[in-house]
């Protein structure tokens, strides 16, 4: 992984806040859902930021925000050096080509009026920079690319299975070869054996144009398989962050280790502690006071209900938001080990 | 096999994959049909759709045909043709062979009039002597311009005002849906009726009248459509390629709301049609010579019990655009959005 005191970060989130406000009667206290409360993290060329948290937990709308689909409510994103909320809508543009994201349903996520060769030529159509002709041969470069028959530029996206859809939403977001890719959730959609398929080109195509990734899944084996870095959260809330094996070996914070217990191993010989989380995800219209994980934390105390704690550094590269990360440290699950 | 062995199998175990296999599993046989081609697959297996299509389909050729062709001038009066009854060659049927019941007897009114044996008036004569299949081909042409002119127009008002505030949203849409509510107040009768009133009678006057009021269940519609639709992926996908928002509505939004507002248009001709027909009923439509449907019937009405043919077939005409109309709307609804039909 990246040095991060060396090297300029090609992305940093400053402690990005995405706040909705929820319709309340005249002269009432204004509310608000917490969609991201506060996310700060960097992100280096060619690597890959694994998010993962619950359904519900702001992880798509976090990437959403970073791509500036949603207007932050507070903080910044930098980009190359730049504020992207600051920028010019023709600067905007230009940055667009940089920065892409992939989407979770490869059902949704093609204009159905559009033929393959249109959807995938659509980027360079915007940006305007090649004839028709050129654009065409880019097309089919790029279809080859992501293993798809360049005979079927013609046909329509209904006609295709679901990994052939993400293959074409995954084209349409690299035809501009950008540096950075928000992929939201990009295999849950779809069959685990077409799973296995996107990610290893997803991986190729990483290794290939030094792609940076951030990948949002609730797939805890998904994420450790693509991930270099990975960041839990809970209730828009960063709760841990580090590097991809110190978090599965080391873990410190007791939601990620409930996460963790939770993944299915297909060994009958390996016997897992399950830690189970007591009652529902609260609502982000209402978060809990103190730590907001206290509500369904076993390790619980009276200090977790009224104190709110920071996002500490534990060890290097190794962030937790916990009072007793500390005491938790240590290796969990036998399962996890190489 | 140990625990250790487990993850250690011999390679003669698997199989390899050739690669064309694998394409030649995600081969696509089916031939490719874009959305219009699939939607008029499914429009034909729909009989009564079908049908409407082939009787609006002769209605219209014959209608706009009589341009220039007509069995007489639809216009030209003559004093003494005056209510002919129907007479068609080779049909000695009573009623359609130019004879009528004159008290207790049957009289060929042709010959009383001095017709010469070439003229024939398929559908008779009206009470000043007029060709009434001439004047139905008129009417009809006439129902039918106005019908378009004003589903097009509320179309297109409807769509930009409904596309603009749907993609706007906030404050913007806000506004503009209060407007639309007041709007949607005020008696639509009542503004034609005043509209009428104050302008000169004629073609464009009706067809503005319908305008006014008729555009807002458009843009109703349309702006429904487009907040259902600006949402999806696809268009998330277009903005974060830097896709204007001029673009993002006419490539992205507008193809994929275009059947709702066909359809939509589809069910607004025949209303249309009949809310000319019903002006130049009550008399404050299109002024004669020129022919509608509505005139037609108006004149009909007062003689009906005399000489029904009068009113039986503008109220035919009429009932049978109108009721293709929705048949063909009905099944163009279904063939767009097949999950629609229950």
């Amino acid at each position: 992984m990246a040095d991060e005191t060396v090297k300029t970060p090609l992305l940093e989130v400053a402690d990005i806040k995405k706040w909705f406000p929820l319709k309340t009667l005249p002269f009432s206290e204004k509310k608000y859902i917490k969609a991201v409360d506060g996310i700060s993290f960097t992100l280096h060329e060619n690597e890959t930021l694994g998010v993962v948290g619950e359904s519900g937990c702001g992880k798509s709308t976090l990437g959403r925000t970073i791509m500036n689909l949603l207007p932050p409510s507070a903080g910044k994103v930098v980009f190359q050096g730049k504020v992207i909320q600051e920028l010019s809508p023709k600067e905007l543009r230009e940055m667009r080509q940089q920065l892409q994201i992939i989407f979770q349903d490869p059902y949704a996520s093609l204009n159905p009026r559009f033929t393959v060769g249109e959807i995938i030529g659509e980027p360079l159509a915007i940006q305007g920079k090649l004839t028709k002709k050129e654009q065409v041969q880019k097309v089919k470069e790029i279809m080859a690319k992501v293993g798809l028959n360049v005979n079927y530029i013609n046909r329509y996206p209904h006609e295709f299975s679901g990994g052939q859809r993400q293959r074409i939403g995954i084209a349409r977001a690299i035809i501009l070869e950008p540096s950075v890719i928000v992929c939201d959730e990009p295999v849950s959609a779809l069959d685990v054996s077409i799973q296995a398929q996107v990610i290893n080109l997803l991986k190729d195509l990483q290794a290939e144009m030094g792609l940076a990734y951030i990948f949002i899944s609730h797939d805890l084996s998904v994420v450790r398989h693509v991930s270099d870095r990975v960041m839990v959260m809970y209730l828009g809330q960063v709760m841990e962050m580090a590097d991809k094996e110190d978090l599965y070996h080391r873990t410190l914070h007791p939601y990620t280790k409930a996460l963790l217990s939770a993944v299915p191993v297909a060994d009958r010989h390996v016997k897992k502690e399950k830690l189970m989380l007591k009652g529902d995800l609260p609502s982000p219209a209402d978060p809990p006071s103190g730590c907001c994980f206290h509500t369904r934390c076993v390790f619980a105390q009276e200090l977790c209900r009224t104190q709110t704690p920071e996002l500490t550094e534990y060890r290097k590269n190794h962030f937790c938001r916990c009072h007793f990360a500390d005491k938790n440290e240590g290796e969990y699950h036998e399962d996890y080990k190489n | 096999m140990t625990h250790a062995d487990r993850h250690h199998l011999p390679e003669d175990s698997f199989e390899r994959i050739d690669v064309s296999q694998s394409s030649e599993r995600e081969k696509i046989a089916a031939p490719s049909l874009n959305f219009l081609q699939d939607s008029w697959r499914r429009l034909r297996k729909n009989k009564g759709a079908v049908v409407s299509l082939a009787v609006l389909s002769v209605i219209a050729v014959l209608a706009f045909g009589s341009i220039w062709l007509t069995p007489h001038d639809p216009t030209k009066q003559n004093i003494s043709y005056v209510n002919l009854p129907p007479k068609i060659p080779g049909v000695s049927i009573n009623g359609f062979n130019g004879t009528a019941k004159v008290g207790q007897q049957v009289v060929d009114k042709y010959a009383q009039a001095k017709v010469p044996a070439d003229v024939h008036f398929f559908l008779g004569t009206d009470g000043l002597g007029r060709d009434v299949l001439s004047r139905l081909l008129m009417g009809t042409r006439s129902s039918l311009i106005i019908a378009f002119a004003a589903a097009l127009l509320d179309v297109t008002i409807g769509l930009v005002y409904g596309l603009f505030s749907g993609l706007k949203g906030g404050r913007t849409d806000n506004i503009m849906q209060r407007i639309l509510e007041v709007l949607s107040g005020v008696p639509n009768l009542v503004v034609m009726i005043l509209f009428l009133t104050i302008f000169k009678p004629g073609m464009k006057t009706i067809i503005l009248a319908m305008i006014v009021t008729g555009w807002i269940t458009m843009a109703r519609v349309v702006r429904a459509q487009t907040l259902k639709v600006k949402d999806q992926e696809f268009v998330l996908a277009a903005m974060t390629l830097g896709a204007p928002q001029w673009q993002i509505a006419v490539k992205h939004v507008l193809p994929n709301i275009s059947s709702v507002v066909i359809v939509q248009m589809m069910f607004s001709i025949p209303s249309a049609i009949f809310f000319e027909a019903f002006l130049s009923f009550i008399g404050l439509g299109l002024t004669p010579p020129v022919s509608s449907l509505g005139i037609m019937l108006s004149e009909g009405y007062k003689t009906f019990r005399f000489l029904p043919h009068l009113m039986w077939v503008p109220a035919v005409t009429l009932s049978a655009v109108m009721i293709c109309f929705n048949l063909l709307a009905d099944g163009m609804r279904d063939a767009f959005d097949p999950k629609m039909k229950d």
